[in-house]
C-alpha cells in the first residue's frame, strides 16, 4: 500500500520534450511549468479558473493549468505557447492574431491561442457564436473580443490552425 | 499537503479506510479553487486520476452505468447526449470548454452544491448513486443522497464509484439563468421531463433552496405545474438573487419546459 508522500515523481512530456522530475504534491502544473521548465509564455491571472490565461493543451484537450495539480499530470502530454510555433515559424492561427490585431498587452493571448487552436481542431470551420462559445473560458480586458472572433474566423475559412 | 495515488479501485477503497481523513481529487476544479483560496488544507489528498474503474461507462440490459470520473464533455458526446440528453445540455453549460474537458460527475456529487448543473437532470431521471467502501457497495438514491447544501451521504471511509440511470426516453430539457451566457454559477435551474409512458410531468430545480429538488405531476396537470414548481422550491436572497425572482424564474422556465417537451 502506498504510504502518503510530499513529493512525488512525475513524467510529463511538454512540447515534445519529457521532463522527469520530482515534484511537491502541492504544486500547481502552471507553476511546474513556468518555474521549474521555464516556460513562461504560460500566464497566470487568478488562480481560480476564470481567467483562462493558464489555458494549456493536456492529451490534446485544452484544460486550466492552475486548476490542476502538477502530479496529476503524471505521464500527460502537454502543448503551451511554446509548442505552437516549435519549428520557429509563426502558426497561420498565430499569424491570424497579429494581422487581426486581436492582442494589445497580450496577457489573455496564450490562452486565447490554445483554446482557438483546440475548437478548430474539434470544429475546423466553427460559426460566430461556436467561435464565441469556444472562447468563453479565456478572459481578455483589452481587446473587446471582436478582433479576436475575426482572427479565429479568418483561419477556419482560411483552412488550417 | 502530501498525496496517495492509488493505481486500482481496490486500492483506493483501502487507502480511503487507511486515511479516512484524506480528501478525493478528480478533476479538482471544485477543490482546486478551495486549495488556491487557502479555504481548505487538506493533510492528504487523494487522487483519483489513475483509477481506471471510475472512468468511462457502461449499459447492461438498459441500465447505464456512468463512471464517477465521466467529464461534461464526455456526457456531451453520443451516444450518452441522445441516451439523457437534459444532462447533456447541463453540461453544455458548465464553466467553459477547460473546465468541461476536466470536471465531473463524480466531482459535482461529491461537492453537492445546490447549484450543481448535474443535478436536476439526473434527479429527473431517477439516478442512483453507486458509493464503495472496502466492506463492499451501496446505492442511494439521489435524492436521498444529497441531504443538504454541500452535504451529501457520502460516509468518510467511502467513495462515488458510479451513478445508475435507466435512461426514460422522455422528452426532457434543461435551463439555467444566469447574469451571462458563459462561466455563471446558475442563480437558478430546471429541469424538466415529460414522461407519457409513466404518465407524469417531472421537473428539478437548482439553486432555489438547499438541495436540488425533484417535483412531479400526473400528465393531465401541465397548466397548475409551472406554479406547483415554484411552490416547492425555498429559495433565499443571496449575492446571485433575490428569492422572489429565483420563483418567478422557476415558474417562467417551468412553463417554457412543458412546452419544448410537449412539442417533442
Ligand atoms: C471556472 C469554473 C466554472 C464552473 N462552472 C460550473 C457550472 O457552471 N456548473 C456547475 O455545476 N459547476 C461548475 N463549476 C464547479 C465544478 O467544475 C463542478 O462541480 C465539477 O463537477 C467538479 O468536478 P471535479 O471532478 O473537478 O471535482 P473535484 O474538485 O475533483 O472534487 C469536488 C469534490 O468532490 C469530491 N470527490 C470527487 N470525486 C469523488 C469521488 N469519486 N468520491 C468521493 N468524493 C469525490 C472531492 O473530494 C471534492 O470534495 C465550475 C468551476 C470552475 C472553476
Ligand atoms: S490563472 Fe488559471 S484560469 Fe486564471
Ligand atoms: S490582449 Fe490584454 S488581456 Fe487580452
Amino acid at each position: 500500500m502506498p504510504e502518503p508522500v510530499s513529493e512525488q515523481t512525475i513524467s510529463v512530456e511538454i512540447n515534445g520534450e519529457t521532463y522527469e522530475q520530482e515534484v511537491e504534491a502541492r504544486k500547481l502544473l502552471v507553476h511546474f511549468i513556468r518555474d521549474v521548465v521555464d516556460l513562461t509564455g504560460t500566464h497566470v491571472g487568478c488562480d481560480t479558473g476564470n481567467c483562462g490565461a493558464c489555458t494549456v493543451l493536456m492529451d490534446g484537450k485544452t484544460i486550466k493549468s492552475c486548476m490542476l495539480l502538477a502530479i496529476q499530470a503524471d505521464g500527460a502530454t502537454i502543448t503551451t505557447v511554446e509548442g505552437l510555433a516549435a519549428g520557429g515559424e509563426l502558426t497561420p492561427l498565430q499569424r491570424a492574431f497579429s494581422a487581426s490585431h486581436a492582442l494589445q498587452c497580450g496577457y489573455c493571448t496564450p490562452g486565447m491561442l490554445l483554446s482557438a487552436a483546440y475548437l478548430l481542431e474539434q470544429n475546423p470551420h466553427p460559426s460566430e457564436e461556436e467561435i464565441r462559445r469556444g472562447i468563453q473560458g479565456n478572459i481578455c480586458r483589452c481587446t473587446g473580443y471582436v478582433n479576436i472572433v475575426e482572427a479565429i474566423k479568418s483561419v477556419a475559412e482560411g483552412g488550417g490552425a | 499537503m502530501d498525496v496517495l495515488t492509488p493505481r486500482s479501485l481496490d486500492e483506493a477503497l483501502r487507502l480511503k479506510t487507511e486515511h479516512p481523513d484524506a480528501v478525493p481529487i478528480a478533476g479538482g476544479t471544485d477543490l482546486m479553487v478551495a486549495l488556491n483560496f487557502d479555504r481548505e488544507r487538506p493533510g492528504v489528498i487523494l487522487n483519483l486520476g489513475e483509477v481506471p474503474e471510475l472512468r468511462g461507462w457502461s449499459r447492461d440490459d438498459g441500465l447505464l452505468r456512468i463512471g464517477a470520473g465521466l467529464t461534461y464533455a464526455e456526457a456531451m458526446a453520443e451516444p450518452l447526449r441522445s441516451l439523457l440528453p437534459a444532462l447533456a445540455e447541463a453540461s453544455r453549460t458548465v464553466g467553459s470548454p477547460q473546465i468541461r474537458n476536466r470536471g465531473t460527475l463524480g466531482g459535482n456529487l461529491g461537492t453537492a452544491s445546490p447549484a450543481g448543473d448535474s443535478l436536476p437532470p439526473l434527479l429527473v431521471e431517477d439516478a442512483e448513486v453507486e458509493v464503495a467502501s472496502l466492506g463492499g457497495s451501496r446505492r442511494i438514491a439521489l435524492h436521498e443522497f444529497l441531504v443538504g447544501p454541500k452535504q451529501n451521504a457520502l460516509a468518510p471511509e467511502e467513495l462515488i464509484v458510479a451513478v445508475l440511470v435507466r435512461p426514460s426516453g422522455a422528452p426532457q430539457t434543461f435551463m439555467k439563468v444566469g447574469p451571462r451566457n458563459a462561466m455563471v454559477i446558475a442563480v437558478c435551474s430546471l429541469a424538466v421531463a415529460v414522461d407519457r409512458e409513466r404518465g407524469e410531468l417531472r421537473a428539478a430545480f437548482g439553486s432555489a433552496g438547499p438541495v436540488p429538488l425533484l417535483v412531479i405531476a400526473p400528465l393531465a396537470e401541465a397548466d397548475g405545474f409551472p406554479a406547483l414548481v415554484a411552490s416547492a422550491a425555498s429559495p433565499i436572497d443571496d449575492v446571485r438573487g433575490t428569492a422572489a425572482y429565483r420563483r418567478h424564474a422557476l415558474r417562467v422556465l417551468a412553463v417554457r419546459g412543458l412546452e419544448r417537451c410537449l412539442a417533442a
